[in-house]
């Protein structure tokens, strides 16, 4: 019977080690150690040995079958790796081929800038404030301190759609909106995006475009507010290394005004085409409200102070994603604007 | 504005170089935009006299001789006409180099051997627009007091600088060249010399001789005058037609170039008449009569409005006061007294005019802008000094000066502190008093606290404290002024729902692979013909433009498919197949008569415009836009908006859209947009062969009905029990009214519905179609099968009654 056993464990052994499936496996298993395998029926003669002889052959016969358990479960757990391996070999992909395709859809880069700024000055404390395009001439010149005649309207060619009405030629009259609506509480802090129209057509002008005017009036605001505040908005949309100058200029509803210059974004102030090799770009143009501003919109110039701004939308989008021609902009070409 | 360097340091001293003067220009806000050298690259060419000239056979040329230094002799053959001997004239020596990198060398022109070349105005680099007509053929003669030998760029002046500059529209002032040295030497801390009219006049009494009245008071406000008698009209020196060049003027004679000069110098216009052409020897300032008509300095007749100010003597028009001079008084060669009009017209009324007829000059751009009134006889003695100088002639004695309405000097009270505050500075009192002083503001009382002073008469834009401190900073320089954040708190800013709303839509569209375009607002009328609209139609209402770039922008936009359009044709022709973008924008509506207070309803609009199919790749194929895809979109920014109130009403009666494939969209009961597939016949009129997926929707009703808020129902916490119903109805069921039915039928155990087959044809009869539905039942316990299949039953039981409804066999 000892010797049985031992033939038995290096059948077992031999055909376990030639394993190379699982469904085998299973069945040497079945064969050998299963309720009618070969050890189990070996071992229903156990019965038959003498009062000595049986704890050795069980004892042997326990040895037995943790071997073949052992080989078992180390050639099981080869043929898992082993079928493991084979099946990922076989599932390889060529993972350089393009991934499937989602529409990309994107936000005109007007609409970017937009957002951009008014995360910006939303940040700093400002609401948005909008408008009507169609706007009279009150809100858009005279109550700016343009009144008719006035020589200054000649810096923009308007287009009127009756003597009274015309369509807006800059944001600043919501200047007045705002400050009305405010009705004398302060501050008065709002931005205001928007479209506006002007007479001009040709490879830099386009007879619509954006602009966002901002206003602060409140007691005690200074010019140097006016450039600490646009010297933070140009520096998160441009760059922290980003530096801004004021420049002397004339706007008939500020004074005194001033025309702000970026440090070059392309060549950081060294000089390169895009600034005329002067290493500044123009940006905007603000000011103090003018007091006759202020008056129009119901504000004591002897008790407030303010400062106004407008940003040219399409220049800073020119300038930030390098935008050459300004056509582009309302072309709506899709090769272009799928790059945003 | 353009101005000769060499001119300003005339009358300040000027140390630094034209573009460093530039510069500092620019920073104190007088915008010096280029800087250009008025030698265009000559060198080695000097005065020289021509000695003899002989034709050379069978040519136009000649062959010359001239010296340089009267010792000399050079040979040199010259094509020009001209040429003549005992001439000075402008000599290139062998080496020497003109304007377009031209060498001059030893040559031979038709066998003949030639040193050097004689030269032309134009040939020295002059602007062929700004050369006098004396110069325009043939070499240029010089004069004959000329130093042989001398450089022609010493002669002509060609050692200078142009500074042109690009100036705001308050500091008209620097439409003088006077006042720009002023301002410079309010920058430089430099005196300015101003130039002393001084002339030899006769005992005569210009009053005795001249009769000027003034009967529109209100818009001459003062007239003056001087005379000049005996002169010679010639071409004017090249010292003086060099600073006109400079200030782009061509020279035309000595009489109009120095009324030119004198209103470059002192920004005062002036203008000069034959006195013998002046009818009685009278001016009368007056406005026109009805009708009335003048034949202009260009000869041009031109009509009059009655409120146009003339300038008329005994008998008729001479001149549009301001504008320009008439014809019929004009200065000719023959002409040898001359009567010098200075005076100063109401701004707004010369603007008027000008815009009216159509004539902006030189005069009427000063006039406009207001000049200085203290200077207007001035400027008439200036010019009847260098009348002299440059043709002779004797000025009548005395002056006309009629000085009706007196100009009373602008005093503006500043008080001190105030500059600072404004500015966020800390600028000293004695150097605001400093700088103020220099500028010609002069401080007429002083308190210690606040200062009085009285601005000059060139500066018409300084009225109120706050121009001054303009001037303070300016001069002081801008970069002085720090950065600093306003005083007092503030939290961020918000956006209003609407505004949050419209950023959402935005957002959701470019996520869901659509992208943003963005048209003009302006339209082409004919729209609204391509477009079908009805004869009634509030889209036919649409804001025309008074004065359009071109009919196709004519209008403003009253629907935003116009844009879309376009759009989608523009990319169709650069073979951007595959479209799919949006439009978030403004239309305008006309709802009664413009007025300030009543102005058009701008409606904020979406459109969205789909042709062709979704990516294609390797591992996919596009999808087909369609009138579901389209939907889909739709569908998925009310769940974005958190609309849940929505319908889709089929759309039969809008002329953009195919009567069978468009909807209307419903929120909350209200009508809030359209979409579908855009209707042939339109397709036809826009040119589009392929189908096109529309949508218009009210952004307005979709912001005021959405909401960003976000509440979570809790999940179930017992399974959900599922059953198919699959019914057979007439083809004409609307899905939408199934469900509708299904929802009403089914107690709150019925959680949802959706659709998952339609089907038509096959073993379904003519004229029925079979819509499946999955029913999902929910509770907060576990449904039985009895529970379950008695829902089922009840809401087959409605509509089979009210659909006719059959199960699918």
């Amino acid at each position: 019977m000892r010797d049985e056993l031992i033939k038995i464990k290096e059948a077992a052994v031999q055909a376990l080690e030639e394993a190379t499936s699982m469904d085998y496996l299973n069945e040497q298993k079945v064969r050998f150690l299963g309720k009618k395998g070969e050890l189990t029926t070996i071992l229903k003669g156990m019965g038959k040995l003498s009062a000595e002889e049986r704890p050795v052959v069980g004892q042997l016969a326990n040895e037995v079958r943790d071997e073949i358990n052992q080989v078992l479960d180390r050639k099981m757990a080869e043929v898992k790796t082993a079928l493991q391996e084979a099946k990922l070999a076989s599932e390889t992909l060529d993972v350089t081929l393009p991934g499937r395709a989602v529409n990309h859809g994107t936000k005109h880069p007007i609409t970017k800038v937009i957002d951009e700024a008014k995360q910006i000055f939303l940040g700093l404390g400002f609401e948005v404030a909008e408008g009507p395009e169609i706007e009279s001439d009150y809100y858009n010149f005279e109550a700016l301190n343009l009144p008719k005649d006035h020589p200054a309207r000649d810096m923009q060619d308007t287009f009127y759609i009756n003597p009274e009405i015309v369509l807006r030629t800059q944001t600043s009259g919501v200047q007045v909106h705002s400050m009305e609506e405010k009705q004398g509480a302060l501050p008065v802090k709002v931005i205001c995006p928007g479209k506006v129209y002007r007479k001009d057509d040709d490879a830099t002008h386009s007879p619509m475009f954006h602009q966002i005017e901002g206003l602060l009036v409140d007691k005690n605001i200074r010019m140097s507010d006016l450039n600490g505040l646009l010297l933070s908005f140009c520096q998160e949309m441009f760059g922290k290394d980003t530096k801004i100058r004021m420049r002397p200029s004339y706007f008939p509803f500020t004074e005194p005004s001033v025309e702000i210059d970026i440090s070059c974004c392309m060549c950081h102030g060294e000089g390169c085409r895009m600034c005329s090799n002067t290493g500044w770009l123009e940006i905007l143009g603000a000011g103090m409200v003018h007091p006759n501003v202020l008056r129009a919109g119901g504000y004591d110039p002897e008790e407030v102070s303010g400062f106004a701004f407008g940003l040219g939308v399409e220049r800073i989008a020119m300038l930030k994603y390098g935008i050459n021609d300004l056509r582009l902009m309302y072309e709506n070409d899709l090769r272009f604007l799928r790059q945003f | 504005m353009q101005v000769s360097y060499n001119w300003l340091k005339e009358y300040v001293d000027i140390e630094l170089t034209a573009d460093q003067l530039a510069e500092v220009m620019t920073r104190a806000g007088v915008a010096v935009e280029h800087v250009i050298p008025t030698n265009k690259g000559v060198s080695g060419v000097i005065a020289a006299l021509v000695l003899d000239k002989t034709p050379v056979p069978d040519t136009h040329l000649n062959l010359c001789h001239v010296t340089t230094d009267g010792e000399n002799n050079i040979q040199v053959v010259c094509g020009a006409p001209n040429v003549a001997a005992g001439q000075k004239i402008p000599f290139a020596t062998v080496g020497a180099e003109l304007p377009g990198g031209v060498k001059i060398k030893k040559a031979k022109l038709r066998g003949v051997e030639s040193n050097g070349m004689i030269c032309s105005a134009k040939e020295l680099g002059i602007d062929p627009e700004q050369i006098p007509p004396e110069q325009k053929d043939g070499i240029l003669v010089l004069p004959e007091d000329t130093v042989l030998g001398t450089p022609i760029t010493e002669i002509l002046g060609l050692d200078d600088y142009i500074l042109e500059l690009d100036l705001t529209p308050n500091r008209s002032d620097c439409l003088s060249v006077l006042n720009i040295a002023k301002e410079i030497g309010a920058l430089l801390g430099k005196e300015v010399r101003l130039p002393q009219p001084e002339f030899t006049a006769d005992n005569d009494d210009i009053n005795n001789l001249m009769n000027v009245s003034i009967e529109a008071p209100e818009l001459c406000h003062r007239y003056a005058g001087k005379m000049i008698r005996g002169i010679k009209v010639q071409p004017s020196p090249f010292w003086l037609q060099h600073r006109l060049q400079c200030a782009g003027m061509r020279p035309i004679n000595n009489i109009v170039d120095v009324t030119n000069y004198v209103m470059m110098e002192y920004g005062q216009p002036l203008h000069a008449f034959d006195y013998h052409e002046l009818a009685d020897h009278k001016i009368n300032v007056r406005t026109a009569a009805a009708d009335e008509k003048i034949v202009t300095l260009d000869s041009q007749e031109r009509q009059l409005k009655d409120d146009m100010l003339l300038i008329c003597d005994g008998a008729r028009a001479v001149a549009v006061a301001g504008v320009m001079g008439g014809e019929n008084t004009e200065v000719t060669d023959a002409t040898v007294d001359v009567f010098i009009e200075s005076a100063y017209f109401q701004p707004t009324s010369v603007r008027r005019t000008s815009t009216r007829l159509g004539l902006r000059s030189e005069a009427s751009i000063r006039f406009e802008k207001g000049i200085n009134m203290e200077t207007v006889l001035t400027a008439a003695e200036r010019a009847a000094q260098l009348m002299q100088m440059t043709g002779g002639g004797v000025v009548v004695g005395g002056a006309v000066d009629n000085y009706p309405t007196k100009h009373e000097a602008v005093t503006i009270e500043l008080q001190l502190a105030k500059v600072n505050a404004l500015l966020g500075t800390d600028i000293s009192d004695e150097k605001i008093k400093e700088i103020l002083t220099s500028l010609n503001f002069n401080i007429v009382s002083d308190n210690g606290a606040a200062i009085v002073v009285e601005v000059p008469g060139y500066r018409p834009d300084c009225s109120i404290p706050e121009d001054l401190i303009e001037e303070v900073a300016r001069v002081y320089g801008y970069d002085t002024i720090p950065q600093t954040l306003p005083y007092g708190t503030s939290g961020r800013g918000t956006l209003t729902p609407a505004q949050k709303l419209r950023d959402v839509l935005i957002n959701k569209l470019a996520g869901l692979g659509l992208c943003e375009v963005m048209n003009y607002s302006f339209i082409n009328k004919n729209n609204d013909e391509k477009l079908g609209y009805p004869a009634d139609d509030i889209r036919r209402n649409s804001v025309p433009i008074l004065n359009p770039l071109s009919e196709e922008q004519g209008h403003m936009r009253t629907s935003i498919v116009p844009g879309l359009m376009k759009t989608v044709l523009f990319n169709h022709n650069h073979r951007n197949d595959d479209i799919a973008i949006f439009e978030l924008g403004k239309i305008y509506l006309l709802e009664g008569e413009l007025k300030p207070d009543t102005l058009a309803n701008e409606k904020w609009t979406l459109g969205i415009a789909m042709k062709g199919k979704s990516l294609t790749t390797w591992k996919q194929s596009g999808i087909n836009y369609d009138f579901f895809y389209l939907k889909g979109v739709i569908e998925e920014l009310m769940e974005e908006l958190k609309i849940a109130d929505v319908d889709y009403v089929p759309c039969k009666d809008n002329s953009i859209y195919h009567p069978g494939r468009a909807a209307y969209l419903y929120v909350n009961g209200q009508k809030a947009g359209v979409f579908g597939e855009l209707h042939p016949t339109i397709a036809d009129n826009y040119g589009v062969e392929d189908r096109v997926y529309l949508a218009e929707t009210d952004v307005d009703v979709l912001v005021e009905v959405g909401s960003t808020n976000i509440q979570v129902k809790p999940l179930p916490k017992f399974p959900a029990s599922t059953r198919d119903m699959a019914v057979v109805v007439a083809e004409t069921v609307a899905a939408s009214d199934l469900e509708k039915a299904i929802r009403g039928a089914g107690s709150e155990l019925l959680d949802d519905v959706k659709i998952f087959d339609v089907y038509q044809g096959g073993q379904i009869a003519e004229g029925h179609k079979s819509i499946a539905f999955a029913l999902t039942f929910q509770a907060d316990r576990t449904l039985t099968v009895e529970e379950v299949s008695a829902e089922y039953d009840k809401i087959f039981a409605v509509l089979e009654e009210k659909f006719n409804a059959t199960v699918r066999a």
